[in-house]
């Protein structure tokens, strides 16, 4: 166990540090960094000045050992749009998308975690077809067009919801849904086989023969024990979510992080996009770190795979 | 005496198609996506045809008829079938323009993506060793990275180009196909017939190019099946915020988002788009699931 938590901790490390060259390298890559990192109008005295001040001037090594020096002491540069440094931007940000992404977090398992069960229960049903068609549809529907649908059926049409913005709980009910849904599909195809699996056993059969209710038998005996892939799945379903958030803020002008990047980008404010990529990415690793972990602990065999 | 029953089985509709054979087709087609491959077809056709099939050019703007709503609606014509755009542009036409974008950066993707990921898994799983140790990190990292995110920011520090957005989407896709067919040369390996082909003298190249690549083609194309809708949305969602191909060339992703700003008094400018995103992304899925079962014997119980 020991040696596969290291094995994965080393891996971690890598691609974090895979990262951070790939961000460093991007941006030296397409052309000069001080006319990215510089604000977009600039005179060229500004612009030497921004060089001897970034670094640029010294061998790249040392520049490398800057940037990574920098991000380790929590120094994400200053964003020119906002004037401040990026990290508060961020930070700033950061509880608009937790709000979104927990919200359709809560939509995916009000809907997914039944349509699951019930499907596991009954296996080809017309029930488990419906399920089985929703989590594809919501596989194969782009994200936005999805946000623009409800907008016009909701908002548009029936006029019930605001069409955009951040407020009341009225605000966040379409874009929660629009991101819960790309999701949902996995979380009920999980929840489908982790229960037929769960259901398979003889402790089930036991607990019928001793005369458990049906209800009992399905959520007490069985759904307790496929709990554990679902609650994996969802806690990285929840990282994806904050980094998939992109697009469905972009359509609801939700005031995310995903927003952010979009406006950093093209504001041509590379700091801030950088700091956005890198605080994903960490993000993104961490949690897959924590949930191979997570596996591993419960199921020996990855251990020794 | 003949009974009634038998009557109506040797004049009735039952009985004429059973004599036509017609079960026999249904029998066979019924397990075959009729819908999910004809519309990929007519997906294809639109794209490489396209010039020639719509009605109009998807480029030719008319102020003067900007927003026209479809032909079903009251002020719509049968000139603009699907309606016009806010620059009075034909939807149907930038539709079947979109198809070809779609089309093309979806191919070019898939093939670049599956050969990388193909020589990678031949050389990591044959090879093994540091090879494969290398190669596999190397796909570690680029599957841990937030897919879409960093599409964004290498086709904005790029610049947002139909090269540039193939460029991305292989980058970033490329190690998908290389971890799961590194899976099944591994399992190939173990087959006799290696071990002979070993015995026999073939060197290494040989034994990949001829004895274990024709093998894992058909997994390759599940995959790929599968990976051309993804890659569609992918294009789609780049286009739709604004880094796809630039306009004013017709991608669907852009269409929805120009029609974004209309959608009060145009929605349909939006849902166009989206449909035909939906169609084709689904067809691939629908598609890729039923190759998986009648390709792969692993599923064929399921």
């Amino acid at each position: 166990m020991q040696r596969y938590i290291l094995k994965r901790l080393v891996q971690s490390a890598l691609s974090l540090l895979a990262v951070t060259v790939i961000v460093f390298m991007l941006v030296r890559l397409s052309g000069d960094p001080a006319v990215l990192m510089a604000p977009p109008d600039a005179a060229p005295a500004e612009i030497q000045e921004m060089r001897v001040k970034m670094g640029l001037t010294k061998p790249i090594y040392i520049q490398y050992g800057n940037f990574i020096a920098d991000i380790a002491r929590g120094n994400f540069g200053q964003s020119f749009k906002w004037d401040k440094p990026c990290l508060d931007v961020w930070m700033e940000r950061f509880p608009n998308t937790m709000l979104l992404a927990g919200a359709a977090m809560f939509f995916t398992l009000l809907i997914g975690l039944p349509v699951g069960i019930l499907s596991a229960v009954k296996v080809d049903s017309w029930f488990d077809r419906f399920g089985k068609i929703f989590a594809l549809m919501g596989q194969s529907l782009p994200v936005f067009w999805v946000g623009l649908m409800l907008m016009i059926i909701f908002a548009v049409f029936l006029g019930w919801l605001p069409t955009s913005g951040m407020g009341s709980w009225k605000h966040l009910l379409m874009p929660a849904f629009t991101l819960g849904w790309a999701f949902m599909a996995a979380i009920t195809r999980l929840t489908r086989s982790s229960m037929l699996d769960a259901l398979d056993h003889d402790y089930i059969k036991m607990a019928r023969i001793k005369g458990v209710s049906k209800y009992g038998v399905v959520m007490k005996h069985a759904f307790k024990n496929a709990l554990i892939p679902i609650i994996t799945m969802g806690a990285l379903n929840f990282v994806f979510m904050l980094n998939g958030t992109v697009i469905t803020e972009t359509v609801f002008n939700w005031p995310g992080i995903g927003r952010l990047v979009v406006e950093a980008i093209f504001a041509r404010d590379f700091p801030l996009v950088q700091c956005c990529v890198l605080i994903g990415a960490f993000f993104f690793i961490f949690v897959n770190l924590f949930v191979d972990i997570l596996y591993a602990y419960i199921d020996p065999r990855i251990r020794y795979s | 005496m003949m009974n009634l029953k038998d009557l109506a089985g040797k004049i009735g509709i039952g009985g004429l198609l059973r004599k036509a054979g017609v079960h026999k087709i249904i029998e066979a087609t019924g397990q075959v996506p009729v819908i999910p491959g004809l519309l990929l077809l007519a997906f294809v056709i639109c794209a490489i045809f396209a010039k020639w099939i719509a009605p109009h050019d998807p480029l030719f703007n008319q102020l003067k008829h900007a927003l026209l709503p479809p032909f079903w609606m009251e002020g719509g014509t049968s000139a603009y079938l699907l309606g016009t755009d806010h620059l009075g542009r034909d939807i149907l036409s930038r539709l079947i323009g979109g198809a070809t974008i779609s089309l093309e950066v979806a191919f070019i993707v898939v093939a670049l993506a599956g050969i990388i990921g193909i020589a990678a898994a031949l050389l990591s799983g044959y090879l093994g060793g540091w090879v494969d140790a290398l190669l596999m990190r190397i796909c570690d990292i680029f599957m841990s990275m937030p897919y879409l995110i960093v599409a964004i920011v290498l086709v904005a520090v790029l610049g947002p180009s139909r090269t540039n957005i193939i460029i991305t989407l292989v980058v970033l896709g490329w190690a998908g196909y290389a971890r799961i067919l590194r899976g099944e040369v591994l399992r190939i390996k173990q087959g006799d017939f290696i071990q002979l082909a070993v015995l026999a003298g073939c060197s290494k190249t040989r034994i990949m190019l001829r004895h274990i690549f024709p093998n894992i083609v058909n997994p390759f194309i599940i995959m790929a099946t599968l990976q051309l809708g993804n890659v569609i949305i992918a294009e789609a969602s780049l286009s739709f915020l604004g880094l796809g191909v630039p306009p004013p060339y017709p991608a669907w992703g852009s269409m929805a988002a120009e029609g974004r700003n209309y959608i009060f008094e145009s929605w349909w400018l939006c849902v166009w788009p989206g449909l035909a995103i939906m169609l084709v992304v689904l067809s691939c899925n629908l598609l890729g699931d039923w190759l998986r079962v009648h390709l792969d014997p692993k599923f064929r119980q399921l």
